[in-house]
């Protein structure tokens, strides 16, 4: 178990990177606390997996220096750095019993047959594999595949990390449920750090305490789960993270005050100084925008049931603000009014959240 | 459930497939099969002689050896254009602008018909003026595969591997192609040496295609003709004499017809039944 550092990282598959689109991932900082659960979240193709394997030593990264603890590990090879890493699709090898698969990290580390008997047996029944141990790996199940790949990281015991790449890609989906609470519950009993990459907000977010969202090869966001819910920090947050995403409304600001369609909109904290220029925005998302007697009016265009929600969509000039309302709560005619939840509501400069206070 | 009405009118589309099955197997088949239980004296008259034929080849020592001849030059090159093709293919490399080069230079071989191939080795090998004949008797070594049967049969197998080994390769090349990464990035996590790799990754990912290598080399090599004919006319004596050339030998040399007919099927079976158990074993526990 080992703290993970990264630092001035950058990495680029070019050979002569030329502008800043050629890097795949733009120079980033980043750590994870021994034993900590964390996800790295983001749309394909924004750098997490790149990330994943620099982590792992899968690539070595063009800039920068990676640490285990205080080790520096950036020149060291994949199984000198005690990592384990479950893929996207499930990798067994299939002429081997499920039982081989599992002995077979410890027996290149020519460990001794009774210790690996041992630990090989342990670890299946953590992952409820002790029944299938003398089937042939082929034979199983995608989400059977998959704990092996998770138990082959497990049966070593001086595992620093497990790395996830998109685990439950290809499992069931009333599977991955399943899957995902043995992942809760192993970290929860081994307090090993695990890193696990994911598109999928509602898998990250269940699974992790801390998350890091990645944009087009730079971290946009590093928080807990309720952080990036409550305060984004860019509004591609807002927008990735949520269901609906945050209202985006363009905004002016004057004399301390921001507007959004010549309505003031109220914002708690300290009063900010948005830089001059920059294209302003008003985030809210819908779990905080209520139906009021008077505020910005606006014209009811659609409504969709989600079960426990309902989401309502309403107009303002040429600008969407959805809400989400309670089952129950009664949405009469066309025309209404909104308002915004103070406390919930930031402003963006050119995307990025404007602080209260000036730094 | 005699609601339908019965119609045949079906059947005539299955008319076309019958024709062409008929006159491209079943008729010249029976032809075969007719003499092969028939005697002639000439002016086409035929007379009934039952199995005759069939206990005739199978009791000849002339056939016994033709099909150990036949079975040694098979096993030999199996034994050796598997796993140098095999070996080959691993060292190609697997991505970049050499990819194309390795494929063309490999493929190269397959291209050229066979009696070219053979006119050329028998060009290549000849001891007084073949580029490989001469060399090798100026370094001493006394080399002439129209006298020695040794040297026949050397030139033979460096012959057949030459040209089909590209097969095998392409074949086990595209095997090793579909072989995801994460494989391989999950072996460096595992610690696995590059003999675990190939073992327990490579190898099982290789088996469907190594699988249909086998069995074409083994189906082709078991009726090869057109090369050795070409290179040596299945001499020196009938020492590389192999199986087909002596069925043309009987059928079109000697002009005995039945005889030649009960060869050819007795061949043609043991063939159906060799690649029936390479295939079977080959296969075995890939049900599941």
């Amino acid at each position: 178990m080992a703290r993970i550092r990264l630092s001035n990282l950058r990495h680029t598959y070019q050979d002569r990177p030329r502008n800043d689109g050629d890097w795949a991932l733009k120079r980033l900082d980043l750590e994870w606390e021994a034993g900590s659960a964390n996800a790295l979240l983001g749309p394909s193709g924004c750098g997490k997996t790149t990330l994943l394997n620099i982590i792992s030593g899968l690539l070595r990264p063009t800039e920068g220096t990676v640490r285990f603890a205080e080790r520096d590990v950036t020149a060291l090879p994949p199984d000198a750095r005690n990592i384990a890493q479950v893929f996207q699709f499930p990798v067994v090898y299939d002429t081997m019993t499920v039982y081989d698969n599992l002995a077979f990290p410890l027996r290149n580390r020519g460990i001794a047959q009774a210790a690996v008997d041992a630990r090989v047996r342990e670890v299946a029944a953590m992952l409820d594999l002790d029944a299938t141990l003398g089937q042939r790996a082929a034979g199983l199940t995608a989400d059977g595949k998959q704990k092996i790949s998770l138990g082959r990281g497990l049966v070593r015991e001086d595992v620093a990390a497990i790395l996830f790449d998109e685990p439950l890609t290809v499992i069931d989906p009333h599977l991955k449920w399943r899957l995902r609470s043995k992942l809760k519950e192993l970290h929860q009993r081994l307090r090993t750090t695990m890193i696990y990459v994911t598109h999928d907000q509602t898998e990250a977010l269940t699974f992790a305490d801390q998350v890091v969202l990645m944009n087009e090869g730079t971290v946009v966001q590093a928080g807990t789960p309720v952080d990036l819910f409550e305060r984004p920090r860019h509004t591609f947050v807002g927008y990735f993270i949520g269901s609906p995403g945050m209202n985006v409304l363009p905004a002016t600001f004057e004399g301390g005050l921001a507007r959004f369609g010549g309505h003031v909109i109220e914002m708690a904290g300290p009063p900010k100084t948005p830089p001059a220029g920059a294209k302003l925005e008003i985030g809210v998302r819908p779990e905080f925008v209520r139906f009021s007697s008077s505020g910005i009016p606006v014209r009811i265009t659609k409504s969709s049931e989600t079960g426990r929600h309902r989401i309502v969509e309403t107009q303002h000039d040429d600008a969407t603000i959805k809400l989400l309302v309670t089952q129950g709560h009664h949405v009469s005619g066309e025309r209404a009014f909104v308002s915004f939840d103070p406390a919930h509501t930031q402003l963006y400069a050119d995307g990025w959240i404007v602080e209260g206070e000036q730094r | 459930m005699s609601t339908k009405t019965p119609n045949q009118k079906a059947w005539w589309l299955v008319v076309p497939v019958v024709l062409l099955v008929a006159f491209n197997a079943i008729v010249p088949l029976m032809t075969v099969i007719n003499y092969s239980v028939q005697e002639t004296f000439g002016e086409n008259v035929f007379f009934f002689e039952g199995v005759k034929w069939f206990e005739a080849v199978l009791h000849s020592e002339r056939f016994h050896n033709s099909l150990l001849r036949q079975m040694l030059f098979t096993g030999i090159i199996l034994a050796i254009e598997v796993p140098l093709g095999v070996a080959i293919a691993l060292a190609m490399p697997r991505r970049g602008p050499w990819v194309s080069v390795c494929l063309v230079l490999v493929a190269m071989p397959l291209l050229i018909p066979w009696n070219v191939v053979g006119a050329m080795w028998n060009l290549l090998a000849l001891p007084d003026i073949g580029l490989l004949g001469r060399s090798l008797n100026a370094a001493g070594i006394e080399y002439n595969y129209t006298r020695q049967p040794v040297a026949a049969w050397t030139t033979l197998i460096a012959m057949d591997v030459w040209h089909w080994t590209s097969l095998v390769v392409l074949l086990a090349y595209a095997g090793l192609s579909a072989i995801p990464d994460a494989y391989y990035q999950a072996a460096k996590i595992d610690g696995a040496s590059s003999g675990a790799v190939f073992r327990y990754i490579q190898l099982p990912k290789m088996k469907r295609v190594l699988t249909i290598a086998v069995l074409l080399r083994f189906m082709d090599s078991f009726m090869i003709y057109t090369e050795p004919i070409v290179l040596t006319g299945g001499g020196p004596g009938n020492a590389t004499t192999l199986l087909s050339i002596d069925l043309v030998k009987v059928a079109l040399g000697q002009f005995d017809l039945g005889p030649a007919a009960a060869m050819s099927l007795i061949y043609f079976l043991i063939i159906l039944l060799l690649s029936w158990i390479f295939y079977t074993v080959m296969t075995k526990g890939e049900a599941e």
